[in-house]
């Protein structure tokens, strides 16, 4: 029971993380390379709000996903549409400016001493086992962002044109959707995403830099297992990804942890190259 | 809206059309427009040692050699196969650790380690990256990112082969002399061995798989088998990069995984210009004296490699090297429209 619920809320979160990454990419072609930087740098807007300027939890939480939300469609309207359609420069350029984010962070933030408050402190008892309720937020968190994502992609006319871009683009501009409207309402839904995740995960741990890079892979694992474009996927990686996490630490070691991510996604590119649960642009994209 | 009301015209120089042919050496005017960019690179980089100040700067022309070297092995991999690697410290890793441990358990001198790691780290590199070599673009990307971290992780969650304090007290080349002139010799065979083997018929199967990899596997070319060549003479390149770095310090240890040696390659070759081999090999010239010169600040010289790489990509996306080869090549004039 424990093992499960633990795993549980693990999966959320690596759900949480992926999603951000997922949407830019999976459903308009972006990869955001500064995904990680983004969550991290959202963790310690908070954290400057919160503790040095002693402003409300709650409003220093819409400050930085709103400010994301901007710093992501910058990146978008200032740096990724000179390269768009360049998928080597497109990758290097977010990744440059994620890697740059968290160095100049590193500079600024040394040690580990820096962590938000818990949304509701204290711990509870589920069939015997205590956990604290930040995990459970995390775990209810999840459901509602995946779910709030799933229908925003399907019955809102904004999501529906980012799709629209993602599976044929030129259609899609012969239908009147502005291509590069949507690219940035995608970077700019998808950095909040990224803020969103930090702000209800970081409570559980410390705000580090190299945790921005850790959050990078776990979303590039999740995703490349998942496979793009599909939400099941997504989820069902995280699932995956979370729960072998937990049952390699519980049986076998926690330094085996990091070894089991990268040969789940060696197997799954071994013998499902597109990902468990890819459909989108399988062909072509990927073998 | 602005409409332009001029625009520029390039013709190539009438010696770079006669130089192409059989009538190169037609004359010295054409021999000299062949030889001199050639001879200029080769002398120079021969000269350099020589003209150092102190032992201190003749090792900053060791490192500076070696991200050279990975930086051309990046940009034949990016440009001329189409895989983007990210993590180009997994190789460096790779091969400092094959010969830091040939050179501590074994015993085995530099003038075996290096070879050995060489060739074997090119083979082990390329048999991990083997899984991953359907993918291409931003998948390949992904997945080569994880690799180098996930090793980090490994090697320091294990505490194996020195764990986080590394092996220490390796044989080192004999003289300072050996090691400036090794690095720098093997950057000159690498660079023309490589322009040479691209334009070869072997480079043009390697290009045809980056533009349309469906069309070469319809001409009944295996590309996977390809693809794999190419990653072996890529991480070979950078595993040599590393076992020369763990000779050149005497110590390997997880340092030689870092960010440093994916991402000042990657800079270098935008910098210097995508897809020529020289740029890149000239990007690194610039960028590792640089910072060297900026040591003090630490941490910030990522931060500032990053910014002159998106400074780069998003308004000089063609690099130093291509501009330079257009002012060579062809004149430019302002024409009315």
């Amino acid at each position: 029971m424990e093992v499960f619920l633990y795993g549980l809320a693990r999966s959320f979160t690596l759900a949480l993380m992926a999603v951000g990454f997922s949407f830019a990419y999976g459903v308009s072609r972006l990869p955001n390379f500064a995904h990680g930087a983004f969550y991290i740098l959202a963790g310690f807007i908070t954290w400057i709000f919160v503790q040095s300027l002693g402003l409300n939890y709650a409003l220093s939480i819409i400050i930085s996903l709103a400010l994301l939300a901007a710093i992501g469609a910058a990146m978008y309207r200032f740096i990724l549409i000179r390269v768009r359609g360049m998928e080597v420069s497109e990758i290097i350029a977010s990744y440059a400016l994620g890697v740059a984010i968290l160095e100049a962070l590193r500079s600024r933030f040394v040690g580990t001493g820096f962590s938000t408050p818990s949304f509701i402190e204290g711990t509870i008892k589920v069939a015997g086992v205590p956990i604290d309720l930040q995990r459970i937020v995390i775990i209810c968190g999840g459901v509602v962002v995946v779910g709030f994502i799933w229908a925003f992609t399907h019955y809102t006319k904004v999501g529906l044109s980012l799709r629209g871009i993602a599976q044929d683009e030129r259609a899609a501009l012969m239908l009147g959707i502005d291509s590069d409207r949507a690219a940035t309402i995608a970077l700019a839904i998808g950095s909040a995403l990224a803020a969103l995740a930090a702000v209800i995960i970081l409570p559980v741990g410390s705000i580090t830099v190299n945790e921005g890079y850790g959050v990078l892979i776990n979303a590039l694992a999740v995703c490349v297992i998942g496979g793009l474009g599909s939400w099941t996927g997504t989820v069902m990686a995280a699932f995956i990804l979370g729960f072998a996490g937990i049952l390699t630490a519980t049986y076998i070691g926690s330094m085996w942890e990091a070894v089991v991510v990268v040969v789940a996604i060696i197997l799954v590119l071994l013998f499902k190259p597109s990902g468990l649960f890819g459909r989108q642009k399988e062909f072509e994209e990927r073998v | 809206m602005v409409t332009e009301t001029r625009r520029k015209e390039r013709l190539d120089r009438g010696v770079k059309v006669r130089t192409e042919k059989l009538y190169a050496v037609s004359g010295w005017q054409e021999i000299i427009y062949l030889v001199v960019p050639r001879l200029a690179l080769i002398l120079g980089l021969l000269i350099l040692p020589l003209v150092m100040p102190s032992m201190y700067w003749q090792k900053v022309l060791c490192s500076m050699g070696t991200f050279a070297l990975l930086a051309i092995a990046f940009d034949f991999l990016a440009h001329y196969v189409g895989l983007v690697c990210l993590g180009g410290a997994l190789f460096t890793g790779v091969g400092a650790y094959i010969s830091g441990l040939l050179s501590s358990s074994v015993g085995l001198s530099p003038a075996l380690t290096i070879p050995i790691a060489t060739l074997g780290g090119g083979l082990i590199c390329t048999l991990l990256l083997l899984p991953c070599l359907p993918l291409r673009g931003v998948y390949f990307a992904i997945v080569t990112i994880i690799y180098p971290l996930a090793v980090v992780r490994i090697i320091t969650a294990l505490n194996i082969w020195g764990g986080t304090e590394g092996i220490s007290a390796l044989a080192t080349l004999p003289n300072i002399w050996v090691e400036v002139y090794l690095i720098l010799g093997m950057v000159l065979i690498v660079l023309f061995a490589l322009r040479r083997l691209v334009n070869e018929d072997y480079g043009l199967v390697l290009r045809g798989i980056k533009d349309n990899d469906q069309a070469v596997k319809a001409s009944g070319i295996n590309i996977t088998f390809y693809k794999a060549q190419a990653v072996f003479i890529s991480s070979a390149i950078g595993c040599f990069c590393g076992a020369f770095l763990s000779c050149l310090y005497g110590w390997c240890g997880l340092s030689l995984f870092a960010l440093d040696f994916s991402i000042l390659p990657i800079a270098a070759t935008v910098m210097g210009g995508m897809g020529t081999l020289v740029g890149p090999m000239l990007g690194a010239c610039i960028l590792t004296p640089l910072s060297e010169v900026l040591r003090a600040i630490g941490t910030w010289r990522i931060v500032l490699y990053c910014v002159i790489l998106l400074a780069f990509i998003v308004f000089k996306p063609e690099g130093l090297m291509n501009w330079a080869q257009r002012k060579y090549h062809q004149f430019e004039h302002w024409e009315k429209i």
